[in-house]
């Protein structure tokens, strides 16, 4: 009986030494289109940023999920003050950042001081204008205290620009980005790859993976071919027009999702013949967004008709406000006292969304009467010219920052968009945080927005992922700018 | 030939002193805030200000333009304003790429261009000097970008001999770094061989048809001895002319090629730069190459000199 037992376990042992020899691979390459311009989440504004280091190497008080909703983070539970107005957050204990040094309540406190301070250059100091005071109360208890109750709170601090940094390194993360997460950053090749290795002492769930390289492939036609022969395994964020190419392909898994990116026809509101209505009107039923889609997107995106995406669950269907309905467009601009049209420029930045959107907007409008003369710019040119100085008639951009409903209600936007209405529900939405009364103020934003037609709503930017089918655990959404590792895995 | 090297060189320190004008007030004028770039379309006006402050753009022109090009004299390329490294440390991170694969390139290039322009310089006229040259029409009008995707897919994705594209670095090993800059050497070397065989052979027709190869084939030499001994040299100085224009080209210009094998090399930098509107890794690069170009012009000038000796005694 003793001799079985020993046999059975040498076999047992033999077993699962065996599966180790053929354990699951546990190195990721990953490609990505945009290197970071450096590799401090809060000091810049490119998305690159984050889908490098979020929720890998940098964590927040709280984070957001792959749904877009706010869990824990480096804070395991919080309490808010009946007025709304105090947040005493509770932190991990035995928390360190990659060089050692302990992770507590005063780095907590450095970091949103640091970040709200008078010369901060956070790329988000919005996120951070409610605070009144940040106090540590002992090492594991910090209490945040807000000028105003602010609803969406929790939600800012768990944007990348939030995240928390020691003193110690802060001034040096841009180059060597030291954090608390999971990983730890190794290297950077400028121009080539990012790596980033499993970190030893992390606090929470170690990650599956030892090493994942994150690797800048500029050239979308560039993407197939790394894909086809196995260099690299991921591109969470891969061209649409390329998909024909795999997705037939049983060795990949393409995965279409959404972003918080709303694709819209912009519209200076304050220059004639724009101020008028009717006209902006005439160019939302002028509109036809189906075919946008179909040629700006190949066929994949979700039709907006305010500025929302539709997996937000604040989310309101105003598709069906102006449908494409040309003669409709054409009878508001007589009204407008346009019937012999007009003509407007329309300026483009580079993505290729708003390049070839803008060439089938272009000649929509120009079945209603809209003459239009189509400006390539370059992004540097179009922050300087249409965002900064407001010199532009039209545009096409893609505004993906998450839940960003109340640009339209900022003094000065580039829209040039002014009505009080709209501005009143933004700021009780601001200060309001039960759960149903959000959603129904934002339901009114969206409505008003929608009524006005501020600008041109054409569609939500998909997400479109592809990566090898043995791989698990990537975000099939894009809620924030992420590329959250830490629940990947190689199966088999 | 002193007065010769003094001339030249006088000359080429003009060229930088008006290139660095040049790129200075050209990417003044071009539109575009590397500060609002970085902060991005949240950031508050006050908030660009103190940025672009931080990064000293907000002083006088004519400041910044003489202590940049003051700092250049003393080889001090001043700090790049996205990454916050000295862009000295960017370049040669980037020319260790760019400088092996426009050699590499070139070594190619001269290798098939030299013998294909021979050989159908000696059968003018013929049969296989229309093919040769047509399939060299042929290679200066494919694009690049698509002959460097077709050797991709039968390289590294049917084949699987090379990387699809990327640079380990040469830390990973020389082997698998040259591995990598095979194909982009190939591509980037047909079209430029194309262009080279095409020179090479007019050159040399040219010389062909001159007095002094009659009188060689006259005295009897071998028609293979004409061809290389006094043929070949005399249609040397076309063909290192083009050699020259070519790897000035290839050390910058390969922008495209970068982009489809993703290779971190200086056109890429370059571009990246502008389209971040980097000025100072701009104007500091730029005036790296131009003194690039006119070394290489030099070189090539003075390479006159040894394949043809009456230049020698010329002032």
């Amino acid at each position: 009986m003793k001799l079985w037992k020993t046999i059975l376990a040498a076999a047992a042992l033999a077993l699962a030494t065996g599966t180790s020899a053929f354990a699951a691979r546990t190195d990721l390459v990953i490609g990505i289109p945009l290197e970071p311009p450096h590799l401090d989440p809060t000091a810049g504004a490119a998305a690159a940023i984050d889908e490098v280091l979020y929720a890998n190497v940098f964590e927040g008080l709280t984070r957001i999920g792959p749904n877009g909703e706010v869990l824990p983070d480096l804070a395991e539970s919080w309490t808010i003050s009946d007025d709304g107005k105090v947040y005493t957050f509770k932190l991990h204990t035995g928390v360190k950042f990659h060089d050692g040094t302990d992770f507590n309540a005063d780095d907590v406190k450095f970091s949103l001081d640091r970040a709200r301070a008078d010369n901060s250059v956070n790329a988000q100091k919005g996120l951070f204008a409610a605070i009144d005071k940040v106090e540590v109360i002992d090492p594991a208890t910090v209490k945040v205290t807000l000028k105003n109750p602010q609803g969406s709170f929790l939600y800012n601090m768990g944007w990348g620009d939030a995240v928390i940094v020691a003193p110690e390194s802060a001034d040096t993360n841009k180059e060597k980005p030291i954090g608390t997460g999971p990983f730890k950053f190794q290297s950077w090749a400028k121009g080539s790859s990012i790596t980033l290795v499993k970190s030893d002492n992390y606090w929470g769930t170690p990650v599956s993976l030892d090493k994942a390289e994150f690797r800048i492939v500029p050239d979308a036609a560039a993407a197939v071919p790394a894909l086809l022969s196995g260099d690299i395994q991921a591109f969470p964020f891969f061209d649409p027009d390329s998909v024909a190419q795999v997705k037939d392909d049983p060795r990949f898994k393409v995965v279409i999702g959404a972003t918080e990116g709303e694709t819209i026809l912009s519209i200076n509101n304050k220059k004639p013949p724009f101020d008028k209505l009717q006209v902006r009107q005439a160019i939302s039923f002028a509109l036809d967004r189906k075919a946008i889609i179909d040629g700006a997107s190949a066929g994949l995106g979700v039709p907006i008709g305010s500025h929302m995406s539709p997996a937000n669950k604040a989310y309101v269907d105003l598709t069906g406000l102006y449908p494409h309905n040309v003669a409709k467009a054409k009878e508001l601009l007589k009204e407008a006292g346009l019937e012999n049209g007009f003509k407007a420029t329309l300026k483009l930045p580079p993505p290729s969304y708003a390049r070839l959107g803008g060439e089938i907007i272009a000649s929509e409008l120009r079945d209603v009467g809209i003459d239009l003369e189509i400006i390539p710019v370059e992004w540097a040119q179009w922050l300087d010219q249409v965002f900064t100085k407001k010199d532009y008639d039209l545009t096409i951009v893609s505004h993906t920052e998450p839940n960003d409903i109340d640009i339209y209600s900022r003094k000065d936007y580039y829209f040039n968009y002014d009505n009080p209405a709209f501005d009143k529900i933004i700021a009780e939405l601001n200060l309001t945080s039960d759960e149903a009364r959000r959603m129904t103020l934002l339901g009114e934003a969206q409505k008003i927005l929608a009524d006005d037609a501020v600008v041109g709503f054409l569609y939500e930017l998909p997400k479109v992922g592809v990566w090898d089918a043995k791989l698990q655990g990537l975000w099939e959404n894009a809620p924030i700018q992420a590329n959250d590792l830490t629940k990947v895995k190689w199966t088999d | 030939m002193t007065a010769y090297l003094l001339k030249r060189l006088a000359i080429a320190v003009a060229t930088l002193v008006l290139a660095s004008m040049v790129v200075f007030a050209v990417l003044e004028i071009i539109p575009g805030d590397p500060a609002r770039l970085m902060l991005g379309m949240n950031a508050s006006a006050d908030q660009v200000e103190l940025l672009r402050n931080q990064m000293g753009l907000n002083a006088p022109l004519a400041w910044r333009y003489l202590h940049w090009a003051g700092g250049l004299m003393s080889l001090d390329f001043g700090r790049s304003y996205t990454y916050s490294v000295p862009v000295i440390d960017l370049v040669r991170e980037r020319v260790v790429v760019s400088l092996p694969l426009a050699l590499i390139a070139l070594a190619l290039s001269t290798l098939i261009a030299i013998p294909v322009g021979l050989f159908s310089a000696g059968r003018h006229g013929r049969a296989s000097d229309t093919v040769a040259m047509g399939a060299a029409q042929l290679g200066v009008a494919v694009p690049n970008f698509w002959f460097a995707l077709m050797l991709i897919y039968l390289f590294a994705v049917w084949l699987r001999l090379v990387p699809a594209g990327g640079f380990p670095g040469w830390g990973a090993g020389v082997w698998p770094a040259l591995k990598s800059l095979v194909l982009p050497a190939i591509a980037l070397a047909l079209p430029q061989a194309a262009i080279l065989a095409r020179v090479t052979r007019s050159a040399l027709i040219e010389v062909l048809n001159e007095d002094y190869i009659r009188t060689a084939r006259a005295k009897g030499l071998p028609y293979r001895a004409v061809l290389w001994r006094h043929a070949l040299r005399n249609a040397m100085i076309p063909v290192l002319t083009i050699l020259g224009l070519q790897f000035a080209f290839l050390l910058a210009g390969t922008i495209i090629i970068e982009n489809v094998f993703y290779l971190p090399g200086l056109g890429r930098l370059v571009f990246q730069a502008i389209t971040q509107r980097d000025l100072i890794v701009v104007e500091s690069v730029v005036m790296l190459l131009v003194a690039a170009v006119i070394i290489v012009n030099l070189l090539v000038d003075l390479s006159y000199a040894v394949v043809d000796p009456r230049l020698r005694s010329r002032p």
